[in-house]
C-alpha cells in the first residue's frame, strides 16, 4: 500500500496526473466554450441583422445554452429505419471527436496547453483529412439523396482545401524550422508575429479553415436553401446535437490554431507573463467572431466556383508564397 | 349584346376575313373590346399557324387557355351552340405597343356532347401544355395529340371535372368523406414515383438516372412545389415540375359567391400581392356594370396597389439572397415590408389581405394623417435599398451565383407566356402600365425598368427598380391625391350608396337587393389584364345576368412561368436551379388559385 502512495507520489506521476487534469480541463472548457459560440453567434447575428435573439433566459439570455442543451439531450433520438446504422451513428462521432482532438496541440499558455508534441502542426493535418469521415459517411449512411449530394459536396471541398491548407503553413514551418506549435509561437515571440511575414500564407490559410469547418460561405454540404440540411439532414437528437457542437468546437480549434501560428499565441502588448490567457481568449474570441461575421455577410458561391477558386488561386498562390519563404530562408542562411 | 354595331372591324379580324373567308368565323362583341372569334376545330390549327407565324405583328404568345362549360347557360344569343367551348386568348406584344392595348385576340372553339374532344395545339404553342392539362382535368375536355394528357391541379386518384357545371361546388352536396385502409393504400400506390408516368426515363444501358424529389417541401421550393429532377451529378439533365399542393378551386368559388363576396377570395390568389388582386377584378366588373370610378378612386387604387408591388418585390429580393445563400438581407427587407405594412394597415385595416377594394370604388376613404405615414415610408425607403445595393446586388459572390444563370431571351419568354419583370429583364420593353394604362396609370410619371440579358441578375435588378418606380408613383399619388368621393355614384357599386335610400323607394329597393343578395351584373363576357406584382394577371369574367358569376377564370403570370422551368434550367447545376427558382418570384397560391 505504501508502496503505491510512494509511486503515487512520485514526481512523474504526479506531473502526469496533473497533465491529466489540465487535459480535461481544457476539454471541458473547449466544449462549453463551444456551446457557449451558439449563443454568441445567435446574439451577434440578431445584433447585425436588427433583430434581438435569445434574450429571455438568464442575464442577456446566456441561460439559453442550458435550455438548448436540454432540449437537444431529451429530444427522441431517432434512427430512420432506412439507414445504416452502424455508421450512421459513427459519423456524428467522428465529427465531434475529431475537432475536439484537433486541439490536442494547440498553446493556450506558456504552462497550459494538452500536448506540445513535435509532429503538432502534422496531427492537426491528419486530423483534419480525418474530420471529412463523418460528413462523407454522414450523407452516406443516411442513404438519402440529398445527404448524399452533401456528403459529396464535401468530400470535393476538402480533398481540394486540404492540399493548399498543408502549403499554405509550410512557410510558417519553414521560417519557424519547426512543426511544434508551441516553439512556433515561442519563436513568434522572439521576431515577429507570422501574420507580417506570412500574409499570404494566412489568407490562404483562413479560406481553407473556414473550409473545414464547413461554415458559411463554405457551409456547401449543410446548404440550407439547396440540400434541405445536406449531410445531416436525417440526423435527429444528440447525434445532431453533436455535429452541431463539433461544428462549433472546430470553429473554436482553428480560431485557436490561427492565433497560434499567426498571431503570437499568447503573447499581448503588456502584462504577457501576468494574463497570458486573457490575451489568447481575445484573439480567438476576434476570430471566432469573424467566423460569425462571415456568416451574416456573404451569400454562397456555386460549389464548382468554390473549387476553381481552391485550385486555380489558392493552390498557386500558397505554392508561390512556399517558394518565396523558401528563397528567403536559404538567402538568410546563406548569409 | 348585340353582335353587330361595331362600325370598324378590328384590324385582326379583318385580316382573318382576308385570309381564311368570312364565313368561317362567327364574330361575338365582348365588353372588354378583345375581337372574339368563334370558329370550328378543324380549321384551328390553320388560323393559329397563320396567327403566329404570318400575320404581320405576329401572336407570338398564347397568353391563356381555358374553357368553360356552357351547358346551363342562357344569355348567349347569336353564339354557336355549344355544350363546352374551349377559348385561346394570344397576344401580340408589337401589336399590343403599336396600336396602344389591341393586341390581343380571343378564339372560341364550340365542343358537343358529355366527353368533348379537339387537335391538341401543343404543336404551335409550346406553353398550351399545361393549359390543356388544366382544362382536360377541370372540364374532362380531350385534346387528342397532347403528349402527356393527365391531371395537373388535381391528384390523379380524382373523380369527376369539377368545373363541370353538374359538379357541386359545396362541401354539403358531397357524401362524407372516408379513408379506409383500401383508400389509403391506393392513394399510397398513386404517389410512388414512376418515371415513365412522368414523360422521363428509369435510364439508358449503361446506367441508371438518379431523380431528385426537390419538393414539394423544401427551404427554396417557396410554398408546396414540386420538381422532380434527373441528376448527372450536380447537374439538371431533366426536370418535370409538379404543381397543385396549393389548388383552392378559386374558379369554382366564383361560380358559387356573389360579386362582391368573392373579393376576398382574390387576395389569396398571389397572397403576396394583397388590393393588387383586387384590381383586375373590380376593374372587369365596372367594365361589365358601366360604372366610371372617381379621379379619387383611382388614385387611391393606384397608391395601394403599387405599396403591394413595394411588399412584394421587397420580399423577392430578401428571399433571392436568402437562398443564393446570403443570411441577413432578408432580414433587412422584412423590416422594410412591415413599413409598408404599417401604412397599409393604418389605411386598410388588414396588412396581407385587406380586400379593400370594392366594385365602384374603395371600402372607405383615406383616414386622416394617411399623408403623414405615407410620406415617413417614401423618406425612410431609398436609402434602404441604396444599401441593399452593396449588401446584396453589389456582392461578388451574389453576382457569380446569378449572372447567366437561367438566362433566356424574349423569344423564348413569349414562346412560355411570361411577362412581367421576367420578360423585360430580356429587354422586351412591355408593361401594361404604360401599353394599356388602367386605373389612370397614363397620369403617372414613371420608368419601365427594361435589363437586356434575361439572367437571374438581370430579374433582380429589374425588380430592384421597379421599387423605386412604384416609390415614385406613391409619391405622385400623395402629392396629387384628387378630391372627391371614394365610391361610384352607380347603383352597381357594392355596397351601393346609401344617402338617398330613406328619400325614394326605388333607391331602398336597389339598396336593398343590392346588399342582401348582391348586384346583377349585366350578361357579356369582360376581362382586365393589369400589370400585378409578378407579371399579367387577368381575370376573365362571364356573366350571364346573375348575382354570381358563370365562370370566372383567372389568369396568373406564376403558371406559365413554371411552366418555363425546364426549358430554362436543363443542363445547368442544382444551385443554379435554386437560384433560378426564386429568380421567378413566384407563389404557389398564385399558380394553382
Amino acid at each position: 500500500m505504501s508502496a503505491f502512495v510512494d509511486w503515487l507520489s512520485s514526481p512523474v506521476v504526479l506531473a502526469a496526473i496533473w497533465a491529466m487534469v489540465k487535459a480535461v480541463i481544457i476539454l471541458l472548457g473547449l466544449v462549453l466554450s463551444a456551446a457557449w459560440m451558439i449563443w454568441l453567434e445567435r446574439r451577434l447575428l440578431a445584433l447585425w441583422q436588427d433583430r434581438y435573439g435569445p434574450n429571455r433566459i438568464g442575464p442577456f439570455g446566456l441561460g439559453q445554452v442550458i435550455a438548448d442543451m436540454i432540449k437537444i439531450f431529451f429530444k427522441e433520438d431517432w434512427t430512420p429505419p432506412f439507414v445504416d446504422k452502424a455508421t450512421f451513428i459513427l459519423a456524428p462521432l467522428i465529427a465531434m471527436s475529431m475537432m475536439m482532438l484537433g486541439f490536442l496541440f494547440v498553446p493556450i499558455t506558456p504552462t497550459w496547453g494538452v500536448s506540445s508534441a513535435d509532429l503538432g502542426m502534422l496531427f492537426f493535418f491528419a486530423i483534419g483529412g480525418l474530420a471529412v469521415y463523418a460528413v462523407m459517411l454522414g450523407g452516406w449512411a443516411s442513404n438519402s439523396k440529398y445527404s448524399l449530394l452533401g456528403g459529396l459536396r464535401s468530400t470535393a471541398q476538402t480533398i481540394s482545401y486540404e492540399v493548399f491548407m498543408g502549403l499554405s503553413l509550410m512557410g510558417v514551418v519553414m521560417q519557424a524550422g519547426t512543426f511544434n506549435l508551441r516553439e512556433i509561437v515561442e519563436y513568434q515571440q522572439q521576431n515577429v508575429w507570422f501574420i507580417v511575414p506570412q500574409f499570404i500564407g494566412f489568407c490562404v490559410w483562413s479560406l481553407a479553415a473556414v473550409a473545414v469547418t464547413h461554415r458559411t460561405p463554405f457551409d456547401l454540404p449543410e446548404a440550407e436553401s439547396e440540400l434541405a440540411a445536406g449531410y445531416h439532414t436525417e440526423y435527429s437528437g444528440m447525434k445532431f446535437g453533436m455535429f452541431f457542437v463539433g461544428e462549433y468546437v472546430g470553429i473554436v480549434m482553428v480560431s485557436g490554431l490561427t492565433v497560434a501560428l499567426f498571431f503570437g499565441g499568447w503573447e499581448g502588448p503588456f502584462w504577457t507573463e501576468k494574463i497570458p490567457f486573457v490575451w489568447f481568449a481575445i484573439k480567438c474570441l476576434f476570430f471566432m467572431s469573424s467566423f460569425i461575421l462571415l456568416r451574416a455577410a456573404l451569400p454562397r458561391p456555386r460549389y464548382d466556383h468554390m473549387m476553381s477558386a481552391a485550385w486555380k488561386v489558392c493552390l498557386p498562390l500558397s505554392l508561390i508564397n512556399l517558394l518565396v519563404t523558401g528563397a528567403i530562408v536559404l538567402w538568410n542562411h546563406g548569409a | 349584346m348585340a353582335a353587330d354595331g361595331a362600325p370598324a372591324l378590328p384590324e385582326v379580324v379583318r385580316e382573318l376575313y382576308a385570309r381564311f373567308g368570312e364565313n368561317l368565323f362567327t364574330l361575338q362583341a365582348t365588353v372588354d373590346q378583345v375581337p372574339t372569334l368563334w370558329l370550328p376545330a378543324n380549321r384551328l390549327h390553320e388560323v393559329l399557324r397563320y396567327l403566329k407565324n404570318e400575320a404581320p405583328k405576329p401572336y407570338k404568345m398564347l397568353y391563356d387557355l381555358t374553357a368553360m362549360d356552357e351547358r346551363l347557360r342562357k344569355h348567349r344569343h347569336g353564339l354557336p351552340a355549344a355544350d363546352f367551348t374551349v377559348i385561346y386568348h394570344l397576344l401580340s406584344i408589337d401589336r399590343d405597343i403599336a396600336t396602344r392595348g389591341k393586341g390581343d385576340v380571343r378564339l372560341k372553339v364550340a365542343l358537343q356532347g358529355e366527353s368533348p374532344s379537339l387537335p391538341t395545339i401543343t404543336n404551335v404553342y409550346l406553353n398550351a401544355n399545361w393549359y390543356e392539362r388544366e382544362a382536360w382535368d377541370m372540364f374532362g375536355i380531350v385534346f387528342e395529340g397532347h403528349p402527356g394528357l393527365r391531371r395537373i391541379l388535381l391528384p390523379p386518384t380524382w373523380t369527376g371535372h369539377p368545373l363541370r357545371k353538374d359538379y357541386p361546388a359545396r362541401a354539403t352536396e358531397f357524401d362524407p368523406f372516408y379513408l379506409d385502409s383500401l383508400k389509403q393504400d391506393m392513394e399510397q400506390e398513386a404517389l410512388r414515383f414512376v418515371p415513365e408516368d412522368w414523360g422521363m426515363k428509369r435510364g439508358t444501358a449503361d446506367h441508371d438516372f438518379m431523380y431528385l424529389n426537390f419538393g414539394p417541401n423544401h427551404p427554396a421550393a417557396h410554398g408546396a412545389f414540386r420538381v422532380v429532377l434527373q441528376l448527372d451529378g450536380e447537374e439538371v439533365v431533366d426536370c418535370v415540375p409538379d404543381i397543385g399542393y396549393h389548388h383552392r378551386g378559386a374558379e369554382k368559388m366564383g361560380e358559387r359567391q356573389s360579386w362582391h363576396s368573392y373579393i376576398p377570395y382574390t387576395d389569396r390568389i398571389d397572397y403576396l400581392g394583397g388590393v393588387m388582386n383586387n384590381l383586375p377584378y373590380v376593374l372587369a366588373l365596372e367594365k361589365l356594370a358601366g360604372i366610371k370610378v372617381p379621379e379619387r378612386v383611382q388614385t387611391i387604387r393606384v397608391m395601394m396597389a403599387e405599396f403591394f408591388r413595394i411588399t412584394s418585390h421587397l420580399l423577392f429580393y430578401g428571399t433571392y439572397a436568402q437562398d443564393v445563400g446570403a443570411m441577413s438581407p432578408v432580414f433587412f427587407m422584412f423590416v422594410d415590408r412591415q413599413k409598408a405594412y404599417d401604412v397599409i394597415e393604418a389605411v386598410t385595416g388588414f396588412r396581407m389581405h385587406p380586400a379593400w377594394f370594392r366594385i365602384g370604388g374603395v371600402a372607405h376613404d383615406l383616414p386622416q394623417g394617411w399623408d403623414k405615414k405615407v410620406r415617413e415610408f417614401l423618406d425612410w425607403m431609398p436609402k434602404r435599398l441604396d444599401e441593399y445595393k452593396k449588401a446584396a446586388v453589389e456582392n461578388a459572390i451574389f453576382k457569380s451565383r446569378s449572372r447567366d444563370v437561367a438566362a433566356y431571351d424574349t423569344a423564348c419568354a413569349l414562346e412560355w407566356g411570361v411577362t412581367g419583370p421576367g420578360l423585360r429583364a430580356t429587354g422586351c420593353n412591355y408593361d401594361l402600365r404604360k401599353v394599356r394604362p388602367y386605373s389612370g396609370y397614363e397620369n403617372f410619371d414613371f420608368e419601365v425598368p427594361v435589363f437586356h440579358k434575361g439572367d437571374c441578375y438581370d430579374r433582380t435588378l429589374a425588380r430592384e427598380e421597379e421599387i423605386r418606380q412604384s416609390l415614385r408613383i406613391i409619391e405622385q399619388c400623395l402629392n396629387n391625391m384628387p378630391s372627391g368621393p371614394y365610391k361610384a355614384d352607380h347603383p352597381l357599386t357594392c355596397p351601393p350608396p346609401k344617402e338617398r335610400t330613406l328619400r325614394d323607394i326605388e333607391t331602398l329597393i336597389t339598396h336593398f337587393l343590392d346588399v342582401s343578395w348582391g348586384p346583377v351584373m349585366p350578361a357579356g363576357e369582360t376581362s382586365q389584364l393589369i400589370e400585378a406584382t409578378k407579371g399579367i394577371n387577368s381575370y376573365y369574367l362571364t356573366s350571364d345576368a346573375s348575382t354570381m358569376s358563370y365562370r370566372t377564370r383567372i389568369r396568373t403570370p406564376s403558371f406559365a412561368h413554371l411552366q418555363q422551368i425546364p426549358a430554362a434550367i436543363n443542363g445547368q447545376m442544382v444551385p443554379d436551379l435554386i437560384a433560378y427558382i426564386a429568380s421567378i418570384d413566384f407563389v404557389m397560391a398564385d399558380v394553382d388559385r
